[in-house]
């Protein structure tokens, strides 16, 4: 081991480099650090207005180019610097939790289902600008999703939902004449198209919008439903029963296995590459064919169609997805915030909106629903019809805050996710009772 | 106290800023000889570093271990709850499997990254050509960011566009060819969409990562090993296992305890392979504690009981690391 210089007390070791100096440098290039955050004056651009929107990144993009125009077009005539901040849907959650637990971050957040229960205690009262854009005109579906004891924590801006897509080629080929109209004539038409190698592609995965766009409607079709009208859990019934039998047919006979493990553009994918021939989603497959053709099989737009969900004994259902705009109780420019709600509902920038989207949402009015954007492609036609059969998690029970944790915790989704797994029907249901009775029975 | 050399002092300062000159240099003296003594300067140096831990590591612990025992839940305040975060938690089934993913997904990728780990270290510890080269690159899977190498995984496990089911399906069809038979389609396995396939993905993924951390850390301790004891063991005619369990595992083991319990802390809290393979998914046979403290907290909004499920891990971990301190300091002692 090589000797170590000797040292007499204060002075110089053979490096150069005494402790008095190291720490006198270092105290003073600290002390230079941390004068910019001491007194001084803020520099200019901080002291103007902005106003920091958190979005989805929609899965048409068009619509958030057009979002990214309108907001700077209110900038400019509002004097304020908007950023607009467009992330995956299935973070939106967390950025939220993080920003209402701070006290800071977006001045508005955009938030799907009926995540504002979630957020109630950082969220505004929107009562006056419900009142304002359209009152007892929302749809009361998606002003459940926004009302927390009878005061609105945001507003509703949109919905949306999926439809079957589907190859019109393909059924034709394997002799589906008439689309299905109920499970039993959809599982015959499934049986056909996997005999065909080209079966029903439906995830049954962690993923906010296919795997419970698909559960949920199964289960209320067959008469199933999580609570009753008091909250109290009846998920074991003979209809529920019946779904999860349903389903575990409708699995092996009829659907591409591999399902388990997608998550929402796992579908899309599939599709596309021609390796499923129907699967539930919005119009977003059909717009990538349609309007970037480049990226898909030749002629594949004009080859997809939709369908409604099938009809089960009990009716037809599909779920809703409502998006709401909520400001923030931490928003610092909060008529700011209320100004740019205002300016995206008035009639000229929402139905530029709207025909963005070309059928992808519905408006949150139903005169919306007769705009003539919708007669102008007969493939998203079809979409228009959602709200007549939109229902939201936690029917009969209230659209609340357990509602919301359901969904999350995919109770319905792994109920049939375990069956199709060979659990049999019983124990799945059973252990959706259980989970179900540990969130609407906790005490 | 030092004196100033005559140069310090010019006739020109008036008097009374000679004497606040000498005050100041008296004060800055007075606080020099202070820091000469190691003792104080040693807590001055390590100031900074405490500072961060209790800001980054000792309030958010704190804080987890108070929502723990709350019911709070996001934007709402926080009710005094006692233990019942932890009652309830132990009432779901999704919890207890959860922990059972956790304990089987530790285990199992901890001892396959030793093994392998040790493995590659005893290959890299020949002499070989461009060795520096070889041992910089095998840390590659190490220190890529692992959303961006588990983003890549997904797509290598991707239901649709696999590309092992790809390769197996094409040596499939190439049997075929060669044995002039017809053994039917072979999809492959559903690596992200089966329960047992889904949680051999994660450990493999996990196990990737982490060979590279155990084999630089191996490395570094072979390489301590004198190669006397080598060549002593060549002479009693020990074999290459022999030599491996009778000399150079003693060694290393001081290094190979610290290296797996490091390994098995960070693994049992491992978040963002499953987030980012599975989410937890086919049906919770994937969740780890961490992913689901994560959609309890972060996606539910129920803070106490996300906190209650991320704090489960500490008293079994603390036991980890408290059996870790003892055998070092016993083995330091003997």
């Amino acid at each position: 081991m090589p000797q170590r210089a000797p040292q007499q007390a204060g002075g110089n070791p053979a490096g150069g480099l005494t402790r008095r100096a190291f720490l006198s440098t270092s105290m003073a290039l600290a002390a230079a650090a941390g004068a910019e955050f001491v007194g001084g004056q803020a520099p200019a651009l901080a002291q103007t207005r902005t106003l920091h929107v958190l979005e989805w990144s929609s899965f048409v993009p068009a619509a958030d180019v057009i979002r990214d125009q309108q907001a700077a077009e209110f900038g400019k005539q509002a004097g304020v610097k908007v950023t607009l901040e467009h992330i995956n849907a299935n973070d939106l959650l967390a950025r939220a939790t993080a920003a209402i637990e701070g006290r800071k971050g977006p001045d508005i957040l955009q938030l799907l289902n009926n995540n504002p229960h979630l957020y109630a205690g950082g969220l505004e009262d929107h009562n006056q600008l419900i009142a304002e854009l359209g009152g007892d005109k929302f749809y009361p579906f998606i002003r459940d999703a926004v009302t927390v004891d009878g005061v609105a924590r945001g507003v509703p801006y949109f919905f949306g939902g999926g439809a079957n897509t589907y190859r019109k080629d393909i059924f034709q080929k394997v002799g589906i004449d008439k689309l299905p109209d109920t499970w039993e004539e959809h599982l015959a038409a499934g049986k056909k198209l996997k005999k065909f190698g080209m079966p029903i592609g439906q995830t049954l995965g962690h993923t906010f919008g296919d795997a419970p766009g698909f559960a949920y409607p199964v289960l209320w079709s067959f008469g199933g439903m999580e609570v009753d009208e008091k909250g109290k859990v009846v998920i074991n019934t003979k209809e529920t029963r019946a779904a999860v039998d349903f389903v575990k047919e409708f699995w092996f006979a009829a659907c591409d296995e591999g399902g388990l493990a997608w998550d929402d553009t796992s579908n899309n994918r599939a599709f596309l590459a021609e390796t499923i021939a129907c699967t539930l989603n919005g119009a977003s497959i059909y717009f990538v064919a349609r309007y970037t053709p480049e990226k898909t099989a030749p002629g594949m737009a004009d080859k997809i169609g939709h369908f409604l969900m099938p009809r089960g004994p009990a009716g037809r259902f599909h779920t809703a997805v409502p998006v709401a705009n909520c400001i923030t109780t931490s928003s610092e420019n909060k008529d700011a915030a209320k100004d740019y709600i205002r300016y995206c509902h008035q009639k000229e920038i929402y139905e530029q909106f709207l025909v963005t989207n070309k059928g992808y949402i519905n408006g949150p009015l139903p005169e919306w629903q007769e705009h003539p954007m919708w007669e102008a492609d007969p493939a998203v036609t079809i979409f228009r019809e959602l709200p007549k059969y939109g229902r939201r998690a936690g029917y009969a029970g209230a659209y609340d805050r357990k509602a919301a944790e359901v969904w999350a915790k995919y109770i319905i989704v792994d109920m049939f996710a375990k069956a199709v797994q060979g659990e049999s029907p019983q124990s799945c249901i059973a252990w959706a009772e259980h989970e179900l009775k540990n969130v609407y029975e906790r005490a | 106290m030092k004196v100033l050399p005559k140069s310090a002092v010019t006739t020109t300062r008036s008097p009374e800023t000679l004497a606040s000159t000498r005050e100041r240099l008296s004060w800055l003296a007075s606080i020099s000889a202070w820091l000469e003594n190691e003792a104080v300067l040693g807590y001055v140096l390590m100031t900074p570093a405490l500072l961060l831990i209790v800001v980054f590591i000792a309030y958010p612990f704190s804080l987890g271990v108070w929502l723990s025992l709350t019911d709070k839940l996001v934007g709402k305040p926080a009710h005094f709850l006692g233990l019942r975060n932890f009652t309830h938690l132990f009432e779901s089934q999704i919890f207890w499997r959860t922990v059972w993913n956790t304990v089987f997904f530790t285990f199992s990728a901890t001892v396959l990254k030793a093994v392998l780990g040790m493995w590659l270290a005893v290959l890299l510890n020949r002499k070989i050509r461009f060795a520096r080269f070889i041992r910089a690159t095998i840390l590659l899977p190490f220190i890529v960011p692992t959303v961006l190498s588990g983003l890549a995984w997904v797509w290598m496990f991707d239901a649709t566009f696999s590309v092992f089911n790809w390769g197996l399906r094409w040596l499939w069809q190439t049997t075929e060819w060669l044995l002039n038979a017809d053994f039917g389609y072979f999809r492959g396995p559903r690596w992200l969409g089966d329960p047992a396939w889904a949680m051999f993905s994660i450990i493999m993924v996990n196990t990737w990562r982490g060979i590279p951390f155990f084999a630089i850390s191996f490395l570094a301790g072979l390489q301590t090993v004198p190669t006397e004891l080598y060549d002593a063991g060549d002479i009693d005619g020990a074999t290459g296992w022999q030599k491996f369990w009778h000399i150079t595992m003693p060694l290393i083991k001081p290094i190979a305890v610290v290296v797996i319990v490091f390994s098995f802390v960070v693994t049992f809290a491992d978040f963002q392979v499953v987030y980012v393979l599975t989410r937890g998914g086919p049906h919770n046979s994937t969740h780890l504690l961490a992913t689901l403290a994560y959609q309890l907290g972060m996606a539910s909004g129920n803070l106490g009981e996300g906190a209650a499920i991320a704090l489960f891990m500490f008293p079994f971990l603390a036991l980890v690391i408290l059996w870790q301190l003892l055998y070092l300091r016993k083995e330091g002692s003997q």
